[in-house]
């Protein structure tokens, strides 16, 4: 055996530039081929959905929009430490911290509060990391399906505490299923 | 006098002490301190962080001491070898005295001003544990105004008596002190007294933990959040040198120019430390480096930025000028120049 003979590989094809004979030329052998495949495709499973009618189950570590949380008694866990913003990769997350005055203790649970605090949803990559950072357990990505909704302003991205915190009746509901338990 | 820590030999003057020295050779052995200050005269063998094994007492008497010593208060004697961060009973030692020294304190940091600056956590992050093992209730205190600059929180206190040897040795008169023993000791103004001396304000600078922190930098951000800048004025009172604590155009804080250790280089007065807060005050002289490892050097430039010029980059649009004008292009027309430079160049190549 020559050396040209041996596939080394194994996948060694040689090519020719034979002439084509008159019924390959008629191409009509290849098209009834080509036809086939086309059919046994009709069978197989789809891979696309009909996304607004029909949507995918989400995975179980699904991070969805964020939400500041208020503990059982409806006061705000945020201490405005500042760890999210530092463990923040796409430094999204901005907060002015202010201190508790004694008519609100009803509203804050820690001393101190974030006064302002704000994310930029155009900058957020929701990647979990001030979740993980948060020492408080105050700031957690949702399994919301909405992640942000669309506009044309870019102040509109930027969510502020309005947003953000824990509607004060989801608050009522988790005490309430708590005591319940 | 040479003395040998953890197998680094240095030549000491007689009357150093082992923490000093160790400090001069600089580095892993540095044992933590939280209550010694170098400034402060007297102060020091009460924290107990400190602690090293004197395998060898000196060449007279070559005995190893019995027991751990406190590094910031024991000379050296010649020919001494101490063991600090490489021995087990060391590192078992600091462990313990961290653990103790967290048993009263408030996991407060996420509130605290003083985190990401704070020798107790640096301590708690090298030598402590990731979980406390106390359950009892902590000791707790009523919270007391010690007057509009500086604010108190007991609760955190360590009582490592820095403050009270500041009010001894700068000011003429200590109004605070610490009062009761035992689990009630607690730091005090005598009778609901102001601390309100030219110099109080250092005590802020030197207390370890966030027991004693800056009232109008309170709650304003957190460390990491502002920039430090190495800056000057001209104060009749002291050396007026400090470093100020900027977010944006705003200067959130003043505090004293600190080394490695913490400790501040020179003292400064109230007035450069609470009322100069106005930019056209200070001569800022440039931003302040900190440990690599510190948070301070987070989220921010420290580094002077600095145009970026490609060497090659000029080049190559020079390369583009030359071969657009090699390629005759429709859209393009010549000049004659150009007619002209293609020929010399088809004649040198």
């Amino acid at each position: 055996m020559s050396i040209e003979s041996i596939s080394l590989s194994g996948r060694k094809k040689l090519v020719s530039n034979k002439e084509m004979t008159f019924w390959e030329r008629m191409y009509l052998v290849a098209i009834i081929k080509g036809l086939i495949i086309t059919i046994q495709h009709l069978f197989t499973r789809k891979v696309t959905i009909q996304y607004p009618e029909q949507v995918r189950k989400m995975s179980p570590v699904y991070r969805g929009q964020h939400m500041l949380k208020r503990d059982e008694q409806g006061r705000e866990n945020c201490t405005a430490c500042g760890l999210c913003a530092l463990s923040c990769p796409a430094e999204a997350i901005t907060m002015k911290a202010e201190e508790r005055k004694a008519d609100e203790k009803h509203l804050y649970r820690e001393e101190k509060y974030a006064s302002i605090y704000e994310i930029n949803m155009l900058r957020c990559i929701f990647c979990g990391l001030c979740e993980e950072a948060c020492p408080k357990d105050a700031i957690y990505l949702t399994t919301s399906k909405v992640l942000v909704p669309a506009s044309y302003e870019r102040e509109d991205f930027i969510f502020g505490k309005d947003k953000l915190v824990m509607p004060l009746e989801m608050a009522i509901q988790n005490a309430q299923l708590k005591n319940a338990n | 006098m040479k003395v040998t820590i953890d197998g680094q030999s240095i030549e000491v003057e007689p009357g150093t002490t082992i923490l000093q020295a160790a400090r001069m050779i600089g580095g892993e052995v540095v044992p933590p301190a939280m209550c010694y200050y170098s400034k402060l005269k007297g102060s020091g063998g009460k924290c107990r962080c400190c602690l090293v094994e004197v395998a060898k007492g000196s060449e007279a008497d070559p005995r190893p001491m019995p027991k751990l010593m406190a590094s910031c208060v024991t000379g050296c004697m010649d020919g001494m070898e101490v063991n600090s961060k490489s021995s087990p009973r060391v590192q078992e030692a600091r462990k313990s005295v961290t653990e103790f020294l967290l048993i009263n304190h408030p996991l407060d940091c996420p509130v605290c001003d003083q985190a990401g600056e704070c020798d107790l956590q640096n301590l708690s992050f090298e030598h402590g544990k990731s979980e406390s093992r106390f359950i009892e209730e902590k000791r707790t205190f009523e919270p007391e105004d010690i007057g509009p600059n500086i604010q108190l929180h007991m609760n955190r206190c360590i009582l490592c008596y820095r403050c009270v040897m500041v009010a001894d040795q700068l000011t003429d008169d200590r109004v605070h002190g610490v009062m009761d023993r035992g689990d009630h000791s607690n730091i005090s103004t005598c009778i609901s007294k102001a601390v309100d001396n030219e110099f109080s304000g250092n005590m802020i600078d030197v207390c370890p933990v966030g027991a004693l922190t800056d009232k109008t930098f309170r709650f304003k951000s957190r460390v990491w959040f502002s920039k430090p800048y190495n800056a000057h004025r001209d104060c009749p009172t002291c050396s007026g040198k400090t470093t100020v604590w900027m977010f944006g155009d705003e200067i959130q804080r003043v505090t004293g120019r600190k080394d490695e250790y913490h400790e501040v280089d020179e003292f400064i007065c109230n007035g450069c430390r609470f009322d100069h807060k106005d930019l056209r005050d200070w001569t800022i002289e440039g931003p302040r480096a900190f440990e690599k490892d510190s948070v301070i050097n987070q989220n921010k430039y420290n580094r002077k930025l600095q145009k970026v010029e490609i060497a090659t980059e000029e080049t190559i649009l020079k390369g583009r000028e030359t071969d657009r004008k090699k390629i005759s292009m429709a859209q393009i027309p010549l000049t004659q120049e150009d007619i002209m430079n293609q020929k010399s160049l088809g004649n040198n190549g």
